[in-house]
């Protein structure tokens, strides 16, 4: 009672890694779309936070005599805060970026299942959701730049020597977040959420030597050995000697080692738990 | 020619800490090139379980699984490339407008920016959402988001289409829509498999079914030839004031009886055709307060019934 077969065609074989490329193209081509949609409340999330800080603590306090004096240093408060407000977005971005999404189309929408069902590996899912997060990343910081540079009263003093420091601390910064992004969306529940940042973004972000340089910590010496455990710090550092050498800063290996460490980590555990999340 | 899906000693363990659930147990099926196939079976029976796994969304515990003759625990991303998918979730991307879930899904599948958008636009015209080509899936009704749904499992042109409970939740309406769909993508040359606990989706719609319950095939053959082999040609349900053993003996004495079973006030009973049965049965039931007689028109129900003296309803 079978009916009739049907042969169909046979499509031309496909070399798998080209077959696995293109799918990841259309994942992070659907993305951009996503992205472009959304692309004012985007801006708005990254804008909103350094904009009020800068304007606050480095045009209104100085005019009112409030200003701080970072001690210590040739530098003024405006300077040192560029490179920390910067990294505080990329961070900031990659986690939102993929964290909250993410923890939605695990938990309840099921969205991702299309995805997950594109001809790649399920692995390379979850590092495109990292991959263009790195984008993101870089977007926040080119929106945070112009803030942080033009609204302080006082003159800032940035001086970016060496144009592929600066990339490759905003890649490795972007990898980081990314992967900390996707192992936190595979791990807590979307009502979570709110309760993961106030616990462990709060701390990252007060501590993560944006408001000073690491150097500086010396005297608060427990605080200054701590603050090692908090990746936001080489980001912070990293674009210091990036983007504002004057002012003191990590060496690079030091920063360079820990981002490349913290990356590779990071997108361990993110890609192990995304993996063991959607397969059963 | 080898089948479109080949499935051999098929098993899957969920194990969940202290109590593990036994949710496939040594499944073995094949369905052929261009049929339509039907895996029916009440909730919890391990349908969703069998689609994961062909569709590589679950590892097996044991077994072997080939679609379009590839190995779907050896090779994932290549047996998706030959497959199409609808889960049970609705799970349509609630961030694209209906014809970028179509166009994304496409450019996923390696189809050129051309092509894609050729492909999205000829899909909508077909299933009938052209004019819903800028809505967001969380817009549409139920049966338009299932038809999108299965749009999109076809927009890349697979061998082999999975869709687990196609028609689940839909209004009468919309789930003959989708039977018109299914039947067309078969007439089409496309290999379906479908799971459903509705019997009149596997019975009119299926070339062949698969009755499935806690994890195991019960049998497997066309709805006409189950309904002749499962000697359940008509069932009849007798309620009585006193159902007491004497009239279950009774009736099983009765011409053409294959069996007897009990149930809340009174006895099922199985015979292989309908004529005189009532009657017979009315007078064995006499003198035990006879209050009811329904006999039932043979249907996959009654062969479930046969099979696992349950009814199939949820
Ligand atoms: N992810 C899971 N973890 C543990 N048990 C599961 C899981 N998925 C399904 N089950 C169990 O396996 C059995 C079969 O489920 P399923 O395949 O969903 O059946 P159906 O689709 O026929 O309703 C059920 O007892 C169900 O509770
Ligand atoms: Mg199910």
């Amino acid at each position: 009672m079978t009916p009739a077969a049907r042969p169909l065609p046979k499509p031309a074989p496909q070399h798998p890694r080209a077959r696995a490329l293109a799918a990841f193209w259309g994942l992070v081509l659907r993305d951009t779309r996503v992205l472009r949609r959304e692309l004012v409340p985007f801006v708005v999330r990254t804008v909103m936070n350094p904009l009020f800080f800068v304007f606050i603590f480095t045009d209104v306090m100085p005019k009112i005599g409030q200003g701080f004096a970072a001690t210590g240093t040739n530098a003024n408060f405006a300077t040192v805060l560029v490179p920390g407000l910067v990294a505080i977005a990329v961070l900031f971005q990659g986690i939102m970026a993929v964290t909250l999404p993410l923890s939605i189309e695990l938990s309840g929408t099921h969205e991702i299942e299309d995805r997950l069902m594109a001809p790649l590996p399920v692995s390379w899912v979850a590092f495109e959701k990292i991959f263009f997060s790195v984008f993101q990343c870089i977007l926040a910081a080119i929106v945070v730049f112009p803030m942080v540079y033009f609204i302080p009263a006082t003159p800032v003093y940035v001086h970016v020597a060496n144009g592929w420091l600066l990339a490759v601390v905003i890649v490795l910064s972007g990898v980081a977040s990314g992967a900390l992004g996707l192992a936190l969306g595979t791990i807590v529940k979307p009502q979570q959420i709110s309760l993961i940042f106030a616990v462990l973004l709060t701390p990252i972000i007060f501590l993560g030597c944006v408001y000073y340089p690491w150097a500086l910590l010396a005297p608060v010496r427990w605080l200054q050995v701590l603050s090692l455990a908090n990746p936001l710090v080489y980001v912070s550092e990293g674009l210091r000697m990036a983007l504002t050498p004057r002012v003191p800063h990590m060496p690079a290996w030091a920063f360079l080692s820990a981002l490349v460490i913290s990356a590779a980590g990071f997108s361990a555990w993110g890609i192990a738990g995304f993996k063991k999340r959607v397969g059963s | 020619m080898p089948p479109a899906i080949a499935i051999a000693g098929l098993t899957k363990r969920y194990d969940a800490g202290a109590n593990s659930v036994l949710a496939v147990n040594e499944i073995d099926l094949e369905v052929a090139e261009g049929e339509l196939f039907g895996l029916l079976g009440p909730n919890g029976a391990g349908k969703s379980t069998t689609i994961g796994i062909c569709t590589t969304r679950v590892m097996p515990t044991a077994g072997r699984v080939r679609v379009a003759e590839i190995d779907v625990v050896a090779d994932p991303p290549r047996a998706r490339a030959e497959m199409g998918v609808v889960t049970q979730f609705r799970a349509l991307d609630r961030s694209l407008t209906c014809w970028e879930n179509l166009y994304y899904h496409a450019r996923y599948f390696g189809m050129g920016a051309a092509a894609a958008r050729a492909r999205a636009g000829e899909l909508l015209e077909q299933f009938r959402l052209a004019d819903r080509a800028r809505t967001l899936p969380d817009r549409l009704s139920g049966g338009m988001a299932q038809r999108l749904q299965i749009a999109r499992a076809v927009c890349h042109r697979p061998r082999v289409l999975f869709l687990d409970e196609p028609t689940a939740g839909l209004d009468p309406q919309s789930r003959i829509a989708v039977w018109d769909l299914v039947r067309e993508l078969r007439a089409g040359g496309m290999t379906v498999l479908l799971t459903t606990h509705y019997i009149e989706e596997a019975e009119r719609l299926c070339d062949r079914v698969a009755i499935i319950d806690h994890g195991r095939i019960l049998i497997c053959d066309t709805p006409a030839q189950l309904k002749r082999q499962a000697g359940a040609g008509v069932v009849m349900h007798l309620r009585v004031a006193r159902a007491a053993p004497e009239l279950a003996e009774r009736l099983r004495a009765l011409a053409g009886v294959s069996g007897v079973e009990p149930i809340e006030q009174g006895f099922r009973v199985f015979a292989a055709d309908r004529d005189g049965l009532a009657p017979a049965a009315a007078a064995a039931a006499q003198d035990f307060g006879l209050e009811d007689i329904a006999l039932a028109e043979p249907s996959l129900e009654t062969v479930f019934i046969r099979l696992t003296g349950r009814e199939l309803r949820e």
